[in-house]
């Protein structure tokens, strides 16, 4: 069920910018529809709404921005590192990271 | 001319244009009709005849108007037997994720346990914890836990109280009664011990997958759980999907927030998930095997694009074997899920599937 999905209408997750459009529509303090999170996450990377689901576009500026890739990069961002650069960039913030931050920098 | 279409069961059958747009037309009625909602505009019937008269293998949305993608079951579309349409292959959750994220285009993704209920994880909730804060180091799109309420595990034989419908064989209506509000309270309460603790682990949020699968007391305590989920975890990504398009009265009168939950389409279901503090709701329509593709979608269009009209959060609507048009087996064809995929999105306008 998955791919046919995908291929029909899916943004395609890390591929492009699909996770961060997902979470802006799930974040409870923005709880965007589509639309609007697709401008915002635009917004944010300084490109248009069509190149947030392009590969062509978006595979580079991911790696650029230490956002994670879909493709095994020795030492690029991923995890809880790519995932706190999603914060920043989308301004928001991400469970897993505020609970590495509490674990890491206890006084 | 003909155009090859599917059946409800997924049967492939050959239909003319105009026998389609009937169909279109009929499901349509059918779901006004249930649901008391407005028809589908002659433009909506003109562009759902053509997604489903078209005789290419697949279809898909113009660039620029893609959705992002929710997903349900979690690893166990890799690890499951054929009871969840699984594929039989052993292999780490992990593993299962990371492919799904890097590999299969997926936008979010979900932890699961094998048994896919929130019950069954309370024993085990360490080494869930576990799991999903090893996951979470790795992985980068949103990642839930997800489960089923599954009211039904509270139930004689499996749980601590009369099975309702038994007790209403007997003719012992206020006991049956009974049993399920105290099901659905037990239910809420194992809720908010499960998902509190997952949140704890770093997940981004809880999907709960199937709500109402076993009456209106699963969906009120359910919703009672949400709400719980929320005020112990503002920031929680909630999913609230549902099992079908209409919630089963089972009990008949039990409410949340004074509304009786018996009877809901989704249009109204919404209403009550915005209230307990879901983030998306996943919309149901249920698919009838008898009637083709082109009833079934015009059905299912009909209720999805009110319920996104109404919804003040956003609708991931739900598209797997028998909901949302596409046909009823284990392996639909590709052919039908994309062209109800792209109604869904250019007709209903939904946020996500």
């Amino acid at each position: 069920m998955d791919l046919p999905h995908f291929l029909t209408s899916g943004m395609g997750g890390i591929r492009t910018a699909g996770d961060l459009v997902a979470r802006m529509e799930y974040d409870p303090k923005h709880k965007m529809h589509i639309k609007d999170a697709k401008a915002y996450v635009a917004k944010k990377l300084g490109v248009s709404v069509l190149d947030i689901a392009d590969e062509s576009v978006m595979r580079d500026l991911r790696e650029e921005l230490g956002i994670g890739v879909c493709t095994g990069v020795p030492g690029a961002p991923r995890g809880i590192a790519a995932k706190m650069n999603i914060e920043k960039l989308l301004d928001i913030e991400i469970n897993s990271c505020k609970i590495f931050r509490e674990k890491t920098q206890k006084n | 001319m003909a155009f090859y279409t599917r059946m409800g069961d997924g049967k492939r059958v050959e239909m003319t244009r105009e026998a389609i747009i009937d169909d279109i037309r009929a499901g349509m009625a059918d779901a006004a009709d249930m649901g008391g909602i407005p028809d589908l505009t002659e433009d909506d019937i003109a562009i759902i005849t053509d997604i489903v008269a078209c005789n290419d293998r697949m279809v898909g949305v113009a660039p620029g108007e893609e959705i992002v993608l929710t997903y349900d079951i979690g690893q166990l579309d890799f690890t499951g037997d054929n009871g969840n349409s699984g594929n039989g292959v052993d292999m780490g959750r992990l593993e299962a994720a990371l492919l799904h994220e890097r590999a299969l285009g997926a936008d979010t993704f979900e932890l699961a346990h094998s048994d896919y209920s929130i019950k069954p994880v309370k024993p085990v909730i360490s080494m869930e914890m576990q799991t999903m804060e090893e996951i979470q180091a790795e992985i980068v799109a949103p990642y839930f836990y997800g489960a089923m309420p599954n009211c039904g595990l509270y139930y004689a034989p499996d749980g601590p109280y009369g099975n309702p419908a038994d007790l209403m064989r007997e003719f012992k209506i206020d006991e049956a009664m009974a049993a399920a509000e105290a099901a659905a309270d037990h239910v809420a309460r194992d809720i908010e011990y499960v998902t509190t603790r997952l949140i704890q682990a770093g997940a981004d949020g809880f999907n709960f997958d199937t709500t109402g699968s076993a009456g209106d007391a699963d969906c009120v305590g359910t919703l009672n759980g949400v709400r719980m989920l929320r005020e112990a975890c503002p920031d929680a990504y909630i999913n609230v999907g549902m099992a079908g398009e209409s919630v089963m009265g089972i009990h008949g009168m039990i409410e949340f927030d004074g509304q009786i939950v018996a009877g809901l389409y989704p249009h109204q279901q919404v209403k009550l998930a915005q209230k307990a503090g879901a983030s998306v709701f996943g919309a149901v329509c249920n698919t009838n095997t008898s009637k083709s593709l082109a009833w079934n979608l015009g059905r299912s269009v009909t209720f999805i694009k009110e319920c996104v009209n109404q919804a003040e959060i956003p609708v991931h609507v739900d598209m797997g074997m028998g909901v949302g048009g596409i046909p009823m087996l284990e392996t639909p064809p590709i052919d039908a899920v994309s062209r109800c995929n792209k109604a869904m999105v250019e007709v209903a306008h939904v946020d996500g599937v």
